[in-house]
């Protein structure tokens, strides 16, 4: 139930003067952009960061960080599992 | 008399009106000698031999979108519809359904459109017809072009031809066509990178026959139901199983996050200047090197090879390993957000 | 860059495939995981995961798909809104061929009888009222937490614009109840669920938590690349092998434990839970979104005064027990008689890659039979 995919922020901007956040950021990957609403991220992106966009809406702001934290967690658990009994590096939320 | 700038009905009648609109837009753009004699057909000779026909509507929407517009697809359709049996095309007819209150703006457009692409092709149209109907009754317009062409060469090319051992190759990338159709959708709009990939391509195949025609099985050209159900239908012609390897795909990058973004599936979208070839192992890379020496072919990769075990299968082998069973489309490509 | 390119690589997903064999050494019963995400269907067929995983594992079709779970009476309503002179109805292309009682929207455009047009966004179907005040734009709201958040947004906005031409028909639904129920029966036997990764960045992995203290099921929450799902799966049987059920959030690029604050909110401005019909599982109490009371002049149902019905599913249908799990396709007495992908009659063969689409796709099974077992379809795709 969740087609989304994550693209980097170009340009933000807000299409009401009265806010202070933006409402629209413009995204972009590999050649093909998008406007998307921000209504219902978690915390307004940065230009530069990523975000998962779903029907138009980002959902979810991250940054490559992340993403390489992700990366190194999935490494990990071909290896680690097994020796530790929990996902490696698991943060505390 | 104003010049009109909706079509009517008169325009279809076969009257003044019509030839008004046959001499003044019509045959501005559309040159050939046996066109503007406005004869009910053209006579065409020299000719020995078997003949090639083929038959094709167009009512492709939006009519004009990046990279092409229904004119200039009717032309390079119906070329490749020929060319894919190795016949090499000699004449177009072009006929038209209108509907009343179709901008003629929009038809010079077109015109324009189809004569140029009928003039870089080389192919000429030779006839053509008119009709309109009341508003409401046709989207806009629709054209159906048939071509006629002459089997110079020796070889048997058909979609039953393929044998186990082939090489499967592809001209270039995938999918160009349908997703820039598809995000020219209202409520799909997608800018970026996306344009259609219509050209002919029988220049394309004319080289290659004449180079290595024995080589060549299976030509096809996959349109509607893209790569995936062009393959199928081989297959199930053949009665011969295809194995395609993901990672020799090419897809342009844009093309694959705009299908990403909307839900499409790149197998499934149409192509409108790739073709596939079928030919046998020994003169693959001949096969290729020639495909990748003219422009139509300049990206031409090996994507599979035909096998014998389960005749009628389509098998993926997915970029991780795994294998996916690819069938034929069903209905049309639909976006999704699940 | 392309954030998710590195998860879809043969570098990061073969070492996964070859742990998941590992660690199944201590294993010895078979493992049925539920695939709770149509998502993840679709993206375990489309990189031929099933024929990377040993025998051992099952993955079945869970209840998160719009397309499957959709009941045809909440199809007939869209149908009832299409039908009227001025309305446009504007949906996800995912519901265009889900049968109601007499066809589907796609049908009925065909038939000229509805003018059915798909969008990307329902903020496309607001710019569309708003574009043609002469027409009544109707969005149906399908989906799930994921997506839901995006129409209450749009409702909002159609708010603040003065937007008097744009409804919805109110029809997505949550999960948490659902799973709860399904996971209640005491027939069932999974090992352990998948979560819907993009769900769980709304929703939170802390979610699934109670899913773990009741029924001792394990959980482990997924993204939708190759090397997500694998992980997902690990994790699953890992759990297994230890003995122990708990939470494992693999996708921490999207998923936090308390979730999106920021949309949860939205969502309980704009919506309230309601009991709600979910195709081959009945009514679900506070398993479906109406909308509040501010917020009930864009509700369709109310303004073009359309009556819904409760559409029985047909004679014979088993989707509920394939649903579940508890019996495989052709043990349904329809399944590919009455029942085929050209012809659904329930959600599981609806959806292209519902389980019973899907088996009949890739299992060259196309008869039902009643008694006789088969394996899993592992070994068929």
């Amino acid at each position: 139930m969740c087609l989304a995919i994550p693209m980097q922020v170009v340009a933000l901007r807000s299409d009401d003067d009265a806010l202070d956040e933006p409402q629209v950021a413009v995204v972009e990957s590999s050649g093909i952009r998008k406007d998307v609403r921000l209504d219902m991220v978690d915390r307004i992106p940065e230009l530069g960061e990523y975000v998962i966009i779903h029907a138009g809406f980002a959902i979810r702001t991250l940054d490559v960080a992340e993403a390489e934290y992700n990366l190194s967690l999935l490494r990990k658990m071909a290896v680690m599992l097994e020796q530790e009994g929990r996902l490696p590096g698991a943060p505390e939320e | 008399m104003a010049t009109p700038t909706y079509i009517t009905l008169d325009h279809g009648s076969g009257g003044l009106v019509s030839q008004e609109l046959i001499n003044t837009l019509f045959l501005k753009y559309l040159r050939c000698p046996q066109l503007r004699d406005l004869e009910d057909c053209a006579l065409l000779d020299g000719f020995s031999g078997q003949l090639a026909l083929s038959t094709d509507s167009y009512v492709v929407d939006p009519l004009f979108f990046p990279g092409g517009d229904i004119g200039k697809l009717a032309v390079h359709g119906t070329i490749n519809d020929l060319a894919m049996r190795g016949a090499r095309p000699i004449a177009l007819s072009l006929a038209l359904i209108m509907e009343e209150g179709f901008e003629i703006a929009r038809l010079e457009q077109i015109i324009a459109s189809v004569a140029a692409a009928s003039e870089a092709a080389g192919v000429a149209v030779v006839t053509g017809d008119t009709k309109v109907v009341p508003r409401g009754k046709a989207d806009g317009i629709f054209l159906n072009t048939s071509g006629i062409g002459a089997v110079e060469y020796r070889v048997f090319i058909s979609a039953t031809n393929a044998r186990p051992g082939d090489a499967v190759l592809l001209s270039g990338s995938l999918a160009d066509h349908g997703i820039t159709i598809m995000t020219a959708q209202a409520g799909l709009a997608v800018d970026g990178d996306l344009r259609s990939d219509t050209q002919p391509l029988h220049r394309m195949v004319a080289t290659l026959l004449d180079e290595v025609e024995d080589a060549v099985h299976v030509l096809r050209d996959p349109t509607r139901g893209g790569l995936a159900t062009a393959l199928c239908e081989i297959a199930s012609s053949s009665k011969v199983e295809i194995e395609i390897d993901e990672e020799c795909l090419p897809i342009r990058p844009a093309v694959s996050t705009a299908c990403e973004l909307i839900g499409l599936d790149p197998l499934y979208l149409a192509n409108e200047g790739k073709c596939l070839v079928i030919c046998s192992p020994e003169e693959q890379d001949r096969v290729l090197n020639i495909m990748r020496s003219v422009e139509e072919g300049a990206d031409a990769v090996c994507i599979g090879r035909v096998r014998g075990e389960r005749p009628g299968r389509v098998n993926l082998r997915t970029r991780i390993g795994g294998q996916r069973l690819l069938e034929p489309l069903t209905g049309q490509p639909l976006p999704r957000i699940c | 860059m392309n954030l998710d390119e590195p998860f879809r690589e043969p570098a990061i997903c073969t070492p996964l495939v070859e742990e998941i064999h590992r660690s199944l050494h201590n294993v010895s019963a078979p493992l049925r995981i539920m695939e709770v995400c149509g998502t993840h269907t679709v993206s375990v067929f489309r990189h031929g995961i099933r024929t990377l995983l040993p025998r051992q594992i099952t993955l079945l079709s869970g209840p998160g798909c719009p397309v499957c779970v959709t009941p045809a009476g909440h199809i007939d309503l869209c149908l009832q809104a299409a039908q009227q002179q001025d309305v446009v109805l504007a949906t996800f292309g995912d519901l265009l061929r889900v049968p109601g009682s007499s066809g589907s929207l796609a049908d009925a455009r065909a038939r000229g009888m509805a003018r059915v047009q798909v969008v990307y966004s329902p903020m496309d179907a607001l710019e569309l009222a708003q574009q043609d005040a002469a027409i009544q734009v109707v969005f149906p709201a399908i989906g799930f937490e994921t997506t839901a958040p995006t129409i209450a947004a749009t409702v909002l906005a159609a708010e603040q614009l003065g937007v008097e031409n744009f409804f919805i028909i109110p029809l997505a639904k949550t999960m948490p109840e659902a799973l709860m129920l399904l996971l209640g029966d005491a027939q069932l036997k999974f090992s352990g669920l998948l979560c819907p990764g993009h769900v769980s960045a709304i929703i939170g992995a802390a979610a699934y938590q109670p899913l773990v203290e009741r029924f001792g099921l394990g959980c482990a929450v997924a993204g939708f690349e190759p090397a997500d799902i694998l992980a997902g799966l690990l994790a699953l049987v890992q759990q297994q092998s230890r003995g122990k059920a708990q939470v494992d959030n693999c996708y921490p690029r999207a998923v936090s434990q308390a979730g999106n604050e920021r949309a949860q909110a939205l969502l309980a401005k704009v919506f309230m839970p309601v009991a709600s019909e979910w195709r081959g599982l009945g009514n679900i109490p506070a398993s479906g979104l109406a909308l509040r009371e501010p917020y009930q002049r864009f509700d369709a149902v109310q303004r073009l005064q359309l009556t819904a019905h409760s559409v029985p599913d047909p004679p014979g249908c088993r989707c509920g027990m394939v649903l579940k799990g508890m019996i495989q396709p052709p043990q349904c007495p329809l399944y590919g008689s009455r029942c085929t992908p050209l012809s659904p009659i329930g959600p599981c063969m609806v959806s292209a890659e519902g389980t019973c689409a899907a088996y009949y796709k890739y299992s060259g099974s196309r008869c039902s039979e009643t008694g006789s077992k088969k394996s899993g379809d592992n070994g068929a795709c």
